[in-house]
């Protein structure tokens, strides 16, 4: 079965939707940090999807690329989480606002 | 003939390099290096200055020693360079500046022995010397100016020296502000000789170039520029109507007075005047401005310091009076006289200030001479140094200043202003009365000095009294050169100065029997009469004073002109300063202008800081919509 394009640019623009609405109604930045990576993956399917329709390895090798930030943010950020819970014990986004006026 | 003569910049650099060490080494290196540096590199400069002078002497007359230092001012077309030039006028004033200078500096090494700022003060006297012997060897008008503004700022720091007494500051203020008045005049004077002249196409201020091309000048344009020039001089010269801050000048310290408010500093308007003589010899009108305002200062200063009390303000207002006599002199176009005038002042007028300081060092700081007397016994070397410069400015043979002072009232007779040679023979007369009035009160009589003090009256140290008495042989001998046509070898300085200053070219030939009768006359007379009133009737002088009370008051009060200046120049300015400009310019506007700049960026910043709510999901929900905005924008752009 070929699956179009149009179908596989649309489930990476719902699941792109669903991050940006996980990072933006959830509190828990434990699950907001969760969302971000769905959104990276949505992008990555969008970028192998493209490439296959372009005939192009370049999305391919973005790919990779992002995979790679996506690691290496997410050793950051888990670090950074345990760090607040320790210090905070919360992790709720809207009880750190350190930052604010 | 002009020659290169490099060695010039050396009689500048000694006193710099003093300057400096003592500003920067002085407190470190203590007081012996100090006592060492500071006259001895004026003592250095002296040194070279006679060189020079001598290898003047050895050229032919008329010849002028230069050097370029460096490039200074080229603009456009106008050039002023950084130059020195020594001819006879420059060669006796370096003589004198720094001959006198390094005398007071010996002398202030004793008098500042008790003073823990002795470096300080040695760095600015160091400084004034740089400043003064830039003045008298500058080439241009604009370097002249330099030193000129120099001098003036080492008058202001020396006056205020003792600066944590609020009068010396004032006073300090009083002369750098009366001294700018008259510092403006002299720059509006430049720049109109440069736009004259720049007409012509003649676009510098050297003093050769301006000497030859003068006669470019309308008389109109010269004449106005002498008077700017001379009020220029007015300022610096302690004349009418400026001279208001000499006798306040003298709040600083005795030896200052000596060098800067008796000696050098306040004949540089002399000099200038002398200097420029191509220009003034232009125009009669500033000529006779010149020589009026000079006879007026002259009786009216000598009239105040008849009866002043303080030892100092009596010798501050014979400064004024006889700076006065100066510009008589070269008011009526004797410039050699005047200038002769200036050197045989510096010796006798230092002086006595000199003698003054060792009195008051002696009294431990009493200037009262109500509260001196008899103080002969005590101060045997001070007693025989004032009464020979006394002699020399109350003007008897052959003391130095019956020469200068008689040339100068014979060149005011024959030259036609017998009203000024009147008003100056009358000044001859007050002046030997109250420089008599003076040795009387602080040295004869009874004494009434403070019990108290009595006990300690000292005579001053050696580096005091060697400097009093090198200056009393040269009050006494110092105007054998300057001898009337035909005694002796005859008017050597006249002849000497004539190639810088040019000669004297009298219209009546008053005898000379007659003039110089006269003016002797009058000043022994000053003296009996001084010698009656303090010696034999004691009491003579509180009778007059109370006889002619309002005359005697006015005087005392130096007819009132410290009080006139202040209701209607400085009351108006402090209230125009405090009600309209600093209660209404100052707080209304300008203050509204800084304080709503800054009231307008604390308000933005109080309105936008409530965006910063530190929670972390508004930022991106912002952030969110900024992308849909872009990619809305970007969708927009591709279907249309």
């Amino acid at each position: 079965m070929i699956v179009s394009y149009s179908w596989l640019m649309a489930l990476s623009a719902a699941i792109f939707a669903i991050g940006v609405a996980g990072v933006l109604l959830r509190r828990n930045i434990l699950v907001m940090f969760m969302s971000i990576e769905l959104m990276l993956n949505a992008v990555n399917l969008a970028f192998v999807t493209l490439a296959r329709r372009m005939g192009s390895m370049d999305g391919q090798v973005i790919v990779f690329f992002v995979m790679t930030v996506a690691a290496a943010e997410a050793a950051v950020g888990l670090a950074i989480i345990i760090s607040i819970f320790r210090n905070r014990e919360t992790v709720n986004a809207d009880e750190l606002n350190l930052m604010k006026w | 003939m002009a020659a290169q003569f490099p060695a010039l910049g050396l009689i500048i650099l000694f006193p710099a390099l003093g300057f400096l060490f003592n500003l920067f080494y002085g407190a470190r290196w203590g007081r012996r290096a100090v006592n060492i540096v500071g006259p001895g590199v004026i003592f250095a400069a002296f040194a070279i200055a006679l060189l020079a002078f001598v290898k003047l002497c050895t050229m032919p007359s008329g010849s002028i020693l230069t050097v370029t230092l460096w490039p200074w001012i080229h603009a456009g077309r106008f050039h002023a360079d950084f130059a020195l030039q020594m001819d006879a006028l420059s060669a006796l004033m370096t003589l004198i500046v720094s001959g006198v200078g390094a005398l007071i500096h010996l002398y202030s090494v004793g008098y500042m022995a008790h003073d823990d700022d002795f470096a300080r003060y040695f760095a600015y006297l160091n400084l004034f010397e740089l400043s003064m012997l830039i003045l008298v060897l500058a080439n241009n008008l604009v370097l002249m100016f330099m030193g000129w503004e120099g001098v003036g700022l080492c008058s202001y720091l020396l006056i205020a020296f003792w600066y944590t007494t609020p009068s010396n500051a004032y006073a300090g203020r009083k002369a750098f502000v009366l001294n700018r008045i008259g510092d403006a005049g002299f720059l509006l004077g430049m720049f109109t000789i440069v736009a004259a002249l720049g007409a012509h196409g003649v676009w510098t201020l050297d003093f050769a170039a301006l000497r030859d091309n003068a006669g470019l000048l309308a008389p109109a344009t010269a004449t106005i520029a002498a008077v700017l020039l001379f009020i220029g001089a007015t300022g610096k010269s302690a004349q009418i109507p400026l001279y208001v801050w000499l006798p306040d000048a003298m709040a600083g310290p005795t030896p200052v007075s000596a060098l800067i408010h008796a000696a050098t500093m306040v004949t540089a308007g002399v000099y200038m005047v002398a200097r420029m003589h191509f220009l003034y010899i232009l125009t009669p009108t500033a000529m006779d401005l010149v020589a009026t305002i000079g006879a007026l200062t002259a009786i009216y200063a000598a009239s105040i310091a008849l009866v002043q009390p303080d030892i100092k303000k009596v010798l501050a207002y014979s400064t004024i009076s006889q700076l006065g006599y100066m510009f008589l002199g070269v008011g009526v176009g004797a410039f050699s006289a005047g200038i002769f005038h200036v050197m045989t002042h510096a010796f006798f007028k230092a002086l006595l200030f000199l003698c003054a300081g060792s009195v008051i060092h002696a009294l431990g700081g009493e200037q009262d001479m109500n509260k001196m007397g008899g103080l002969r016994k005590h101060l045997p070397i001070t007693y025989a140094t004032m009464l020979i410069a006394t002699l020399a400015i109350a003007a008897l043979p052959p003391f130095a200043g019956f020469f200068s002072k008689d040339q100068i009232l014979e060149a005011a007779y024959n030259s036609g202003h017998k009203g000024l040679w009147y008003l100056g023979i009358i000044t001859a007369a007050m002046t030997s009365f109250y420089m008599f009035r003076l040795i009387f009160l602080t040295f004869h009589g009874e004494s009434r000095v403070d019990p108290a003090k009595a006990h300690h009256i000292h005579e001053s140290p050696r580096a005091m009294t060697v400097p009093l008495m090198v200056l009393a042989v040269l009050s006494i001998i110092g105007g054998w050169i300057g001898l009337p046509e035909g005694v002796m070898w005859g008017n050597k300085i006249s002849a000497f100065l004539a190639p810088s200053v040019g000669e004297f070219t009298p219209i009546l030939h008053g005898s000379f029997a007659m003039l110089t009768g006269v003016s002797l006359g009058l000043a022994i007379f000053g003296i009996v009469l001084a010698w009656y009133f303090y010696l034999v009737a004691p009491g003579m002088p509180q009778l007059i004073a109370y006889q002619l009370q309002s005359a005697y008051s006015v005087l005392l009060n130096k007819y009132y002109v410290d009080e006139l200046y202040n209701t209607i120049v400085t009351r108006p300015l402090f209230w125009i300063s405090t009600f309209v400009l600093g209660r209404v310019v100052d707080t209304f506007i300008i203050d509204g202008i800084v304080d709503g700049a800054g009231l307008t960026v604390e308000t933005g910043g109080q309105l936008s800081r409530r965006m910063e709510t530190g929670n972390v999901q508004q930022y991106a929900f912002v952030y969110v919509l900024g992308v849909l905005a872009i990619v809305a924008y970007y969708l927009y752009l591709v279907t249309h």
